[in-house]
């Protein structure tokens, strides 16, 4: 396959929205009759060449090349007439009308004028049958459909008879593996025919499933492509990540766990949620920090959604203190003395409207209730203590927090959380987009907390954090807990392992 | 962050109230002319405050469900409701200038009133349908229900005491500018003096972010359109006695427009979040004045409509800080700038 000409090809791309370098010189290419996945952690940079080649945005600079011609795309139609056809990660079909009236709204075969609804429902079924090999009843309302049979439709109406090149976007995010396999062998189908398709996805098994070719991106940088075949599991985790197992092997560890032998905090049991992470088990001791190691969407944060209530449970058991509870409202969990800094801090943690002094009391004073509210002097007191504590800037509890930077934002939430004095805290990537100085600093915080007794969950994609934190860690893949480390274990090289997998 | 006087959110509502007071002062001296008889004053001013309670009381109650990201269609039935619901009480009365009686109907209106409001809570926080569509339901429903009140007849009264609350006079001044500022004042102690306003604007501001936090949105949202349902309801209560009648059909028509028109003056935000009830009343009043205004320079009727549509269109526009800047630097006016201007000043 390899020695045909590619039908895509672009050099050079760079692309720059303001104060950030979102594709920095990538190269890509793509050829007819492959899967080729476009592999890369949060902000590598696979949304915005999706975007690049899509039309979406124009590229600043480079050159893309498209079955021998160069192309400059000027919005998603022309990409569309060019024969690039993107399914995205929300089904963008209407559920109330039927499969053949999807697949062919905007484009109806007409008869003197009008709706051929006879000619339109035979070419849905050939299309369904020929290309995707697929049968169904077309006349049927798409809802009626399972979310996997939907997939398949939006891709079938993607692929009107010019498409020369299919954009996948995390497919497969909400199917479960059955529904996987289904699209996994149209996808295959597809392939015979000779169209190139670009596959985006979390799931390194999917990769290794379906994918010939991985392209890998890292902080907007192009690092390298490969054949699939040709790239261990491990290796391709090491660049995604943008560590060198060599370098890393003698990294010094925690030692011994303090707390082990007092009973947990907390004990999850078979805990999980269809959609969200598997079952799975999971002790936490007080003064104790466990570490959550994985890749973006391997269920990370799912698994901390479940113990902080946001999400329910569908199965297992959750034992907090020796004592069973359903956890169906972050409100319990609060009360329950659990405290979670999510990662999403702008849509999740902070709101924007409101200053620096009522973000970090807002928790406190949600437990407390409306009417028994804390006086002006005492919330003063709790802003100024805090800001001083974690070196909040600029120092001012009236500031409104939208005002501030990142790290400072995060700092607030901290603030916000160990103000109730949880006995379980829950950071979820603690430290993103914040500064070197910043991030030392929570980390020794939390080191400083969990010696006062504190159970500590520590969520991040950098390995060396999470190793110099953590005394125990689970490490996920693919939404399923893969494996815990303990004591000499704790190292990157084990972790980078037990996330590549078999 | 040091904001520019005409960035303060109250700034342009007060400065068009100040035009319309000017305009007045040049054409209609005698607008100002406040005269003092038998123990009460009289003049535009003073009819001013008297005719803008209900609209400011009902505002008010708007302005909190506005905070939360909602909106209250159905006030203006509810108005409706009140008023029916205590000229019937009264009517039926054997001794209608009794105080026990009278007292009976107001509170009889307020709870039917607060159960409404509790209803449209019930279908925004519980049944989690749009607070547009869950208030236009009663807001259509309720129009029916006032009718059905008065069997489509409009009730008359001749009760004293009733009479008082819209049309009474207590030192000086209309007893229903005492009970906009009593509800003001409620309204300001329960939102600023509680964290009851924090939550609002939490809410408000960013729903999933409140939830995490442990805020109890949904107990919020009930009690907010409770007390908006019980704004309206004492408003109704103004619109029927000042006229001694229930008219199930007109009581309190489009009152709904106008109050969300004094929120959105006032500079509160339809996308919820941070609200201001001092912005609300100087909304408030500054639509009762232009009304007045419009009547007092002898504007003929049929195009009052017209003008007062273009008056709010102006002070809507002038707000807008990139319709500002556009009118300055000359540059066309482009919305999808503005949001990101509006965020940094905040």
């Amino acid at each position: 396959m390899s020695e045909n000409r590619p039908i895509l090809q672009m050099f050079g791309i760079h692309k720059r929205f303001p104060g950030v370098h979102a594709l920095n010189d990538v190269r890509f290419r793509m050829f007819a009759g492959e899967v080729h996945a476009l592999m890369g952690e949060n902000g590598a940079g696979k949304s915005t060449l999706i975007k690049v080649l899509t039309g979406v945005y124009p590229v600043d600079e480079g050159s893309v090349e498209w079955e021998g011609r160069p192309l400059h795309l000027r919005s998603p139609l022309e990409a569309q007439q060019a024969g690039i056809s993107t399914v995205y990660q929300e089904i963008n079909l209407c559920p109330n009308l039927s499969v053949a009236e999807n697949i062919f709204i905007g484009r109806e075969p007409r008869k003197f004028g009008k709706i051929s609804w006879k000619a339109m429902n035979r070419a849905a079924e050939a299309l369904l049958a020929e290309r995707l090999n697929v049968k169904l009843d077309v006349t049927k309302p798409l809802d009626t459909y399972s979310v996997a049979v939907q997939q398949l439709v939006a891709i079938a109406r993607a692929l009107n008879i010019s498409a020369r090149l299919l954009i996948l976007d995390e497919p497969t995010s909400s199917l479960d593996r059955d529904e996987t396999n289904k699209l996994f062998e149209v996808m295959r189908h597809l392939k015979k025919q000779g169209l190139a398709i670009l596959f985006v996805t979390h799931f390194l098994d999917q990769v290794y499933e379906v994918s010939d070719r991985i392209t890998i991106l890292r902080n907007g940088r192009f690092v390298g492509e490969y054949l699939t075949d040709e790239l261990p599991r491990v290796e391709l985790v090491q660049k995604m990540i943008g560590k060198d197992l060599e370098l890393l092997g003698g990294m010094p560890k925690r030692t011994a766990a303090p707390g082990e032998a007092k009973p947990p905090y907390l004990r999850a049991s078979g805990l999980g949620r269809k959609g969200g992470v598997e079952p799975f088990d999971l002790t936490i001791g007080s003064g104790e920090i466990v570490g959550l190691a994985g890749l973006l969407g391997s269920g990370r944060t799912e698994t901390a959604r479940l113990l902080f209530g946001a999400d329910r449970a569908d199965q297992g058991r959750l034992v907090i203190e020796g004592r069973e509870i359903r956890l169906d409202s972050p409100r319990k969990a609060i009360d329950r003395g659990i405290a979670f800094c999510s990662e999403n801090r702008k849509s999740e943690g902070i709101i924007e409207d409101l200053t620096v002094r009522e973000n970090i009391i807002l928790a406190l004073q949600a437990h407390r209730g409306w009417f028994r509210a804390l006086s002006r002097r005492r919330q003063e007191e709790i802003a100024d203590e805090y800001i001083r504590a974690l070196d909040i800037k600029p120092p001012d509890p009236e500031q409104f927090i939208r005002n501030l930077s990142g790290g400072n934002q995060q700092k607030v939430m901290l603030a916000r959380w160990l103000l109730m004095n949880p006995r379980l805290l829950i950071l979820d990537e603690p430290t993103r987009g914040i500064d070197v100085g910043a991030k030392a600093e929570i980390q020794k915080l939390v080191l400083s907390l969990s010696r006062e007794g504190m159970a500590v969950l520590f969520i991040s994609s950098e390995l060396e954090e999470v190793v110099r934190v953590s005394s125990r860690i689970a490490v996920l893949r693919d939404r399923r807990h893969v494996r815990h480390l303990t004591g000499d274990d704790i190292q990157q090289t084990t972790i980078m392992q037990a996330i590549a997998g078999g | 962050m040091s904001v520019r006087w005409w960035n303060k959110p109250l700034f342009w509502p007060l400065a068009v109230f100040g035009l319309l007071l000017l305009l007045n002062l040049i054409f209609k001296p005698e607008f100002f002319a406040i005269r003092y008889q038998n123990g009460h004053l009289y003049g535009s001013l003073i009819d001013i405050l008297n005719f803008g309670s209900p609209l400011a009381i009902v505002a008010i109650g708007m302005t909190l469900v506005i905070a939360t990201r909602g909106i209250d269609l159905s006030v203006g039935s509810l108005v409706a409701i009140s008023g029916a619901m205590a000229c019937l009480t009264i009517s039926r009365g054997d001794d209608q200038h009794a105080l026990s009686l009278v007292l009976t109907a107001v509170l009889l209106a307020l709870l039917v009133s607060i159960a409404l409001g509790l209803w449209n809570g019930l279908l925004v926080a519980g049944a989690g349908i749009q607070p547009i569509i869950a208030t236009l339901i009663l807001m259509v429903a309720g129009r029916g229900i006032a009718q059905l009140i008065t069997s489509g007849q409009i009730i008359t009264v001749t009760s004293k005491p009733y009479n008082f609350i819209g049309a009474g006079w207590l030192m000086t001044l209309p007893f229903s500018v005492y009970l906009a500022a009593a509800v003001f004042l409620f309204a300001a102690w329960m939102t600023r003096k509680t964290s009851l306003g924090m939550f609002i604007e939490a809410i408000g501001c960013n729903p999933t972010a409140s939830r995490l936090a442990g805020i109890r949105s949904r107990s919020i949202l009930l009690a907010v359109y409770m007390f908006c349902a019980l704004c309206a309801g004492i408003a109704g209560l103004i619109t029927s006695s000042n006229v001694s009648s229930a008219d199930g059909n007109n009581a309190g028509l489009w009152i709904e427009l106008d109050a969300i028109l004094a929120v959105v003056i006032g500079g509160t935000s339809l996308s919820g979040g941070r609200f201001s009830l001092t912005g609300t009343l100087a909304g408030a009043l500054l639509i009762q004045t232009l009304t007045t205004t419009i009547y007092m320079l002898g504007v003929p009727p049929e195009i009052t409509l017209v003008v007062k549509a273009f008056v709010v269109l102006a002070v809507c526009l002038i707000q807008s800080p990139s319709f500002r800047r556009s009118l300055t630097r000359g540059i066309p006016w482009s919305p999808a700038a503005s949001g990101q201007e509006v965020s940094r000043h905040g």
